[in-house]
């Protein structure tokens, strides 16, 4: 879980995951893209792609080959385990 | 000093003249035969006499690693421009083209990527309107 917190503790991934959610499924090139266009984020690809590996290693993207590309998908199975810590509930009224 | 020709590599020269000529839409402009090989060349047909593209052998051993890590990671040796991207993605697609990225709108452009089965991934991109021109 701690990867997790790790992962998320920085925005530029924080919008790759939002870009992710919005289109699952995307190259680098397409990440790269968005980012600069969409939010400004003029990272080298290199660096994004360093970002893409935290986000793998924390199980919140998972890569997938398609012909001769990689593609990059959102994966939140991992968040679950937060909310199965912390309930995502409200306090109750007393 | 003007750019004439510009040059990508194919794994066939052959069935990269079908795939630019019968499916993106481009002209044969030269077919020279050179040992194994030709000196094969496309141009626009709406630019006849604009820039030649070069379809030449991708026999180099250097080749293949450069083309495996750029496609690896979706991004395009060569781009062209179209007038409509989301057109021609809906065109190309129901020619069995495949498409690494749909139409994205980037701010000024929208692009796509799309395999030129020759092994190159291939942008497209038109100016969306309104759009000042590049002159």
């Amino acid at each position: 879980m701690a990867d997790v917190f790790r992962a998320l503790d920085d925005e530029t991934r924080r919008l790759i995951l939002d870009e992710l959610v919005a289109r699952n499924g995307q190259t680098l090139f397409e990440i790269c893209g968005v980012l600069v266009s969409r939010h400004g984020v003029s990272s080298t690809r290199q660096a994004i792609s360093q970002h893409l590996a935290v986000l793998e290693e924390a199980g919140l993207v998972v890569t997938e080959r398609r012909g001769r590309s990689k593609f990059h998908y959102f994966d939140g199975g991992p968040l679950t385990a937060i909310t199965r810590r912390w309930p995502a509930t409200g306090r109750d009224p007393s | 000093m003007r750019i004439r020709l510009t040059s990508i590599f194919v794994d066939d020269q052959r069935a990269a003249l079908d795939f630019y000529t019968d499916v993106l839409g481009f002209r044969l402009r030269h077919d020279v035969p050179l040992g194994d090989d030709s000196w094969l060349t496309v141009v626009s047909p709406e630019e006849p006499d604009g820039p030649e593209l070069l379809l030449e052998p991708a026999g180099h051993p250097a080749v293949k690693p450069y083309r495996d890590a750029l496609v690896e990671d979706g991004i395009p040796l060569v781009q062209f421009a179209v007038d409509d991207v989301e057109a021609e993605y809906a065109r190309l697609t129901a020619r069995g083209v495949t498409f690494t990225q749909p139409p994205t709108d980037v701010g000024p452009v929208i692009v796509a990527v799309l395999d030129d089965t020759c092994g190159n991934l291939v942008q497209i991109l038109s100016e969306k309107p309104g759009q000042p021109g590049e002159g």
